[in-house]
């Protein structure tokens, strides 16, 4: 699974990476955590409103940090 | 069947009950707030004179913005679920100037965004083909009219004074986003975000009712975990103006009879980087020892329009000069309306 966090490196954009990578420790899972900070990759993505989670290509969230409990069930639910 | 059964078979009423019952509290409390703090701070504690009436004012004022603001984003957050930045621009898509700038200044007040993402709402729309004058239209609209300004102008000023500074603040991104559309400044936009090929990607979903409270919830922590230290910096700063600046100590400098006031507010303003809630526990404090309300709100447009850091944030995707008509429009036409204020109010 590959998993990009988006954002220019606001404070919620940190919460959010330290978010995912604690789930995904948690989890279990065979998985790469990335951080994408130039503004041309964030906007390829189609993404206005940071922080935004991708994973393996699709834009889960974007705009908001979602709580513990979201990003987990969010990469649970693919990792299975 | 118990209560906890009865309301556990109706998932979707429940948190309505939630927020009910939360907004029972808040206005319980609100109500309660002026009272407790004069039997504590005058009754209880004696304190009297200036020291008196600068520990209510600080006391009081803490309890009532953070009332407000709690409420105030809490609604707006809920009421954002409904709209998105992706909505907002197909609107815009089509839009000629002019009826397009209001359009986008209007929904600039809709879709509130932290000044991080104003380099990606950028790219997003101008890439998209939204005209340059209709974006900046938009960007400058959403963080000068924002709910936490209005509401605390509101509760500071009164009704008349927040909604001239919704409108004027309207005013000033419509007729703003027009000029520099039609200046014609594109070629000043770096062009790499003009070659932008964005794939739309996002899944979303429709959010339920509690998932909508949720994002409000977590909004009210989030900003208001943001701006305390702001908050009660400056409403210590205005209770320290209040009790023992000396009542004609700013106007002597930048009362009313300074006809120079308004332009040194919106110049001193620019490179303060703080948000609403920072600014008008200050200007109010400043306002009573008869600084004029024009100069006040030209100062607060100032600080939250046009900061240092989203200046240096937005110089990734405009050129220098195109940065510095930016500012300048926007400025002139803050200005402007600090003089009109004082000459309405």
């Amino acid at each position: 699974m590959q998993i990009k966090v988006l954002g220019p490196g606001c404070a919620n954009c940190q919460t959010l990476k330290s978010l995912v990578k604690d789930a995904v420790q948690t989890l279990g899972i065979d998985a790469t955590v990335e951080e994408v900070t130039d503004y041309a990759a964030i906007a390829s993505y189609g993404v206005m409103r940071t922080p935004a989670l991708v994973i393996d290509g699709t834009v889960f969230l974007s705009g908001r940090v979602p709580n513990r409990d979201e990003v987990r069930r969010i990469i649970e639910g693919l990792g299975r | 069947m118990s209560i906890a059964e009865r309301t556990a078979a109706r998932p979707v009423l429940r948190p309505w009950g939630l927020v009910g019952a939360a907004a029972l509290c808040w206005a319980g409390l609100y109500v309660a707030n002026e009272w407790v703090w004069d039997r504590l701070v005058f009754d209880v504690a004696g304190l009297e004179g200036r020291l008196g009436s600068a520990v209510h004012f600080f006391l009081y004022d803490t309890g009532k913005i953070v009332l407000l603001l709690t409420a105030v984003v809490f609604a707006a957050a809920v009421l954002r679920t409904f709209v998105s930045p992706e909505r907002t621009r197909a609107l815009l898509g089509g839009r000629r100037v002019g009826l397009g700038n209001l359009a986008a200044a209007g929904l600039g007040v809709a879709t509130p965004f932290c000044s991080c993402s104003a380099v990606p709402l950028f790219i997003g729309f101008v890439s998209a083909g939204v005209p340059l004058g209709i974006t900046m239209s938009f960007l400058i609209a959403s963080p000068m009219v924002n709910e936490v300004a209005v509401v605390l102008l509101w509760g500071s000023f009164g009704w008349r004074v927040a909604v001239a500074y919704m409108g004027f603040g309207l005013v000033i991104a419509v007729v703003a986003g027009f000029v520099i559309g039609r200046l014609g400044l594109e070629r000043w936009v770096e062009p790499w975000v003009l070659e932008v090929k964005a794939v739309s990607a996002l899944k979303s979903a429709r959010p339920s009712w509690a998932e909508r409270f949720a994002t409000g919830r977590g909004e009210v922590r989030t900003i208001l975990g943001k701006v305390w230290p702001f908050l009660v910096a400056a409403i210590a700063v205005g209770a320290a103006i209040h009790g023992w600046v000396p009542e004609d100590f700013f106007v002597r400098y930048a009362g009313p009879s300074n006809p120079f006031a308004v332009p040194i507010a919106v110049v001193l303003g620019i490179p303060l980087y703080s948000n609403a809630a920072g600014v008008i526990p200050l200007i109010e404090a400043l306002y009573d020892k008869g600084l004029a309300l024009g100069t006040v709100l030209a100062f607060t447009m100032a600080v939250v329009a046009l900061s240092l850091p989203e200046m240096i944030l937005l110089r990734r995707v405009l050129r220098p000069r195109l940065l510095a008509v930016f500012i300048a429009v926007v400025g002139v036409g803050i200005v402007a309306v600090g003089y009109l204020f004082n000459a309405i109010f």
